[in-house]
């Protein structure tokens, strides 16, 4: 079975108009010593719909997030989708296009990219933002190797509540590149500004923190700023949760010199992690510097508006080996969701999305932690994740949780054994007040048992 | 010829299209929560729009973009073939879409088994013992193969290999990956075949002795031809202690006919979105699984999928592996559609594809040579390079033929690539076209050849029907302009 459209009769005439008797006549440059002279080992064809019932049932193994409530968040988050976000990127005039390198029939994803580094500027409060890296953790990475620059060496200095799975892939780049990592220490949840002031050193090239950080907590961002500006260290404030940007500080308006974040919950789904949405945003002044492709406004032959790829010479394809990043495939698919997403929410939208979220999480926070044995983990302010200490370990905690079909949350023991029993939960704004007095209700029901 | 306002000139204030659940939570102001200073003071400007016009806006927009569904699309090593709408389904499914990266492996059987069961797909197709299905595209690929070359070295004692050597004909990936991993690149010049120039590689290999760290091909390669020396290039870079890296971006050429763990390749990286059909997005997403020899197996980057007693499960890596190259195990939903696409195919589906790519690519290239200057002479594989040089006497370039193809509803090649052949038009026609659709391309190409020594005007002032004309790239790059801006509000006291 194949997609191949023409017939054996019609390929037995191709050949002929080629010259050939068989198909082993065109394949004749391969030479035999390299030849597979077997079939290839993999299971045999299946039809249509064979496919979708295999492929039913294998997907009915997962306990996804339609049939079970789910408080994990950890660097994905659930959010609504509109309607409207995946109609029209299943638009196969947008999702069966290459790269828009014939921009006289690629308007409509020029324009849309345009639009989303617009809006990413706008919800960044930054100057530009380029078309799409592949997720938040490599956005995080480039933002590194545009601090260490065509050198390469340096330190660049990284908060221990970024994101570990961020973290494990900055310290593999960075062993690569040449550069070096320094974790900062933490002080109540979040970076410690005593310990980052002591590891500031001339040699110091980037700050990487994130907010809200891995622990939903907020960050001292303007007096972490002050002390980054005392060097000439650039200030790279990492997300993983978009929405928080609805209603808290634009990281442009408190002296970020980059943004580097996870855009996936803006209108596409969450997938196991993957297609995720890398965002990056900086201040003007790297514009020439930035990874990636970028898209600009023009005019054509006529005087017409046009948009076009633009500033290319960063790029591999041109430069090669001193290109600014080896980027080549984005993921503009997902930039087109996120700004149709929106565009969809729009200004009120999405300030009223980061407000749920807001609520929620507090209310959840203050439902659960009068529950005794679940006290919070830190006392500062936090968007729409808190951490919580746990009368049990939280594996077994969440394997009770399961048994009553809710997901719990992050089992922070994995990537930070010295909190103890401790666990990390998302609340936004697709959780009710029912889900939440019901999480409520488990908790104190298995804590009860324990005791 | 017409023009689309952007969103953000669309709707007026208070429209919104979106709506929000209902807030059912007590409501509080927010700065008794977060401290006013984190708190952002006025909305992000977003647009204000309602649904009707969002989906108008954006249907427009589609309707000013070209794609695989819209016509046929022979871009040259992109590999631009049907994306099958039952990939799209099965990648929608709840239980494949709507899973958390973080869920247990109990809750997320079905997922693990899938990436489990591709990955050994696979593993057989290229002839290596394991694959990393992290990899977000073909360039992340690269990347991550180099650092497990780098690794391997390393441990090795031998961390001062520093070259990677590159064909002049390669992807800009290769050279941009390999500097990103801290390598210093030297090209490798072609023979008068397209190949590598043999004796320019034992040159390199003696001047560089000791450094080599790798040498990065595609075969076939960018010509689309498949370099008959392989074996012998494999035997000489191993015997200078470099590794070989295999560029799966022509990979649909030989499916079930060649693997390149057979040629002595260590390290494949594939392009899902190329060879197994999962769409090109606009620019991605793309996925660029890694496959690797048995020696470099403790190197690649976890974790890895397992398969136990209990059932399947995400083992971690071992003390020797690179480490993370992104978040989360890979672009899953892409990969749920390559698994699709193989399961579909089975071995003899696609042996049937690869054979169709080279048929299809024979047929138009033999068609069009007494018309275009066939730059290497000899049968390809899935794609093939004419130069329009015999063109550029009459002033027509390469860019020309590409823009007067739109005005016939067709993909223009990918052009001016290779570097190695002036004035290139790479050709890719894929196997998923139809006889028809072949010949009514060659019946342009064959009129645009006529047209550059009749009536080059036609040509030069090509595209006559798109919905802009030729753009103007030099201001775009001049005077960047990136970003929509309002326009600036008059001072209140200018307006007194």
């Amino acid at each position: 079975m194949s997609y191949v459209p023409n017939t054996t009769a019609e390929q037995q005439e191709m050949l002929r108009a080629v010259g050939a008797e068989t198909i082993e006549d065109v394949l004749a440059p391969i030479p035999e010593q390299v030849r597979l002279k077997r079939p290839l080992d993999l299971p045999p064809a299946l039809p249509e719909p064979d496919i979708k019932r295999l492929m039913s049932r294998m997907a009915g193994q997962n306990a996804d997030l339609d049939r079970y409530v789910s408080y994990l968040g950890a660097g994905s988050y659930e959010h609504i989708l509109p309607s409207v976000v995946p109609h029209l990127v299943r638009r196969s005039e947008f999702y069966t296009s290459y790269t828009p390198y014939q921009p006289e029939i690629s308007q409509g994803m020029l324009q849309a990219i345009y639009e989303y580094q617009t809006m990413v500027c706008q919800i960044t409060g930054m100057d530009v933002a380029n078309a799409s890296l592949y997720d938040g953790s490599t956005a995080v990475v480039e933002a590194a190797l545009l601090a260490v620059g065509a050198a390469g060496t340096g330190d660049v200095l990284v908060s221990r509540a970024l994101d570990p799975q961020y973290r494990a892939t900055l310290r593999t780049y960075a062993w690569s590149r040449g550069f070096t990592i320094k974790e900062i220490a933490l002080e109540d949840g979040a970076t410690s500004v005593a310990a980052l002031e002591a590891a500031l050193t001339p040699q110091t090239k980037a700050v990487i923190i994130q907010h809200p950080n891995f622990f939903g907590s907020l960050e001292d961002v303007r007096a972490i700023e002050r002390l980054v500006r005392t060097t000439n260290a650039l200030y790279v404030v990492a997300f993983t949760e978009p929405a928080s940007l609805g209603v808290l500080a634009a990281p442009g308006d408190y002296g970020a010199d980059i943004v580097a974040g996870e855009g996936q919950s803006l209108g596409s789904p969450i997938g196991y992690g993957g297609p995720a949405l890398g965002v990056f945003a900086s201040r003007s002044a790297f514009v020439r510097r930035l990874p990636g492709r970028l898209v600009g406004k023009t005019v054509d032959d006529r005087g017409q508006t046009g948009y076009v790829l633009t500033l290319q010479t960063r790029e591999q394809h041109i430069r090669r080996e001193r290109a600014t990043s080896n980027i080549c495939t984005n993921q503009a698919l997902l930039a087109l969701a996120a700004t149709i997403y929106l565009a969809a929410l729009g200004k009120s939208g999405f300030r009223e999305l980061g407000e749920q979220c807001l609520l929620k999480a507090h209310y959840a926070q203050e439902r659960i932690t009068a529950i005794p044995g679940f006290r919070p983990l830190f006392a500062r302010p936090f968007f729409d994740e808190f951490a919580v200490t746990t009368p049990l370990p939280a594996k077994e905690l969440n394997a009770m949780l399961r048994s009553r079909d809710i997901v719990g949350g992050y089992d922070l023991s994995r990537d930070y054994p010295e909190l103890g029993d401790a666990m990390l939960f998302c609340v936004t704004e697709t959780r009710t007040r029912e889900d939440i007095d019901t999480l409520a209700a488990a908790l104190e029901d298995i804590a009860g048992g324990s005791r | 010829m017409s023009t689309e306002t952007l969103i953000f000139e669309k709707g007026a204030p208070g429209r919104v299209a979106a709506t929000l659940p209902l807030l059912d939570v007590p409501t509080r102001p927010l700065d008794e929560l977060v401290p006013a200073d984190l708190l952002r003071s006025e909305p992000a400007p977003l647009p204000e729009v309602s649904e009707i016009e969002v989906v108008r806006h954006y249907t427009h927009l589609s309707q000013r973009n070209f794609g695989v569904d819209s016509g046929f699309y022979p871009l040259g090593s992109c590999t631009m073939k049907y994306n099958p709408k039952l990939n799209e389904d099965i990648a929608g499914l709840p239980g494949f879409a709507r899973l958390h990266p973080l869920q247990a492996d109990g809750d997320t059987q079905g997922a693990i088994q899938l990436v489990y069961e591709l990955e050994g797909y696979l593993a057989e197709i290229s002839g290596m013992r394991r694959v990393t299905l992290q990899p977000a595209a073909g360039a992340h690929g690269e990347i991550t193969g180099l650092m497990i070359i780098k690794a391997y070295q390393e441990h090795r004692g031998e961390g001062h290999r520093n070259v990677v050597l590159i064909p002049d004909g390669a992807h800009g990936t290769n050279p941009a990956s390999a500097a990103l991993a801290g390598y210093v690149t030297v090209e490798l010049k072609s023979n008068a075949r397209g190949g590598v120039d043999l004796a320019h590689l034992e040159e390199v290999l003696a001047s560089q002795e000791g450094k080599i760290a790798a040498l990065m091909m595609t075969n076939p390669n960018t010509l689309g031809l498949f370099d008959p020396n392989i074996l012998e290039i494999a035997r000489r870079v191993h015997d200078a202690g470099g590794q070989l890296y295999y560029d799966g971006a022509n990979a649909n050429a030989i499916l079930g006919i060649a693997r390149p763990g057979d040629m002595g390749f260590d390290v494949v990286h594939f392009n899902l979105h190329k060879t197994c059909s999962t769409p090109h997005g606009g620019g991605g997403p793309g996925a660029g699984p890694v496959g690797v020899a048995e020696h470099l197996l403790p190197y690649i980057p976890g974790p890895l999928p397992a398969k136990g007693a209990d059932g399947y499960y995400w083992e971690d890596a071992g003390p020797l592996s690179i480490g993370r190259v992104r978040a989360n195990c890979g672009n899953f939903l892409i990969l749920v559609r390559a698994y699709t696409y193989l399961r579909f195919h089975g071995p003899d589906g696609l042996r049937h594809v690869s054979d169709s790519a080279v048929l299809n690519a024979n047929y138009v290239m033999r068609a069009l040579q007494d018309d275009y200057h066939l730059w290497f002479d000899q049968p390809c594989m899935h794609e093939f390079v004419f130069s329009a040089d015999w063109q550029k006497r009459g002033d027509v370039h390469a860019l020309d033929i590409a823009k007067r193809l739109l005005d016939f509803g067709i993909h223009p090649p990918t052009i001016y690539f290779p570097l190695i052949v002036p004035e290139a038009l790479m050709i890719e026609p894929t196997e998923t076209e139809t006889r028809e659709t072949l010949d009514n391309f060659i019946a342009v190409m064959r009129q645009i050849a006529h047209e550059a020594k009749e009536n080059p005007t036609i040509i030069l002032e090509a595209p006559h029907d798109t919905v802009v004309g030729r753009l103007d790239q030099t201001l775009a790059a001049r005077k960047p302009d990136l970003r929509w801006q309002p326009e600036p509000v008059e001072p209140v006291a200018a307006r007194v």
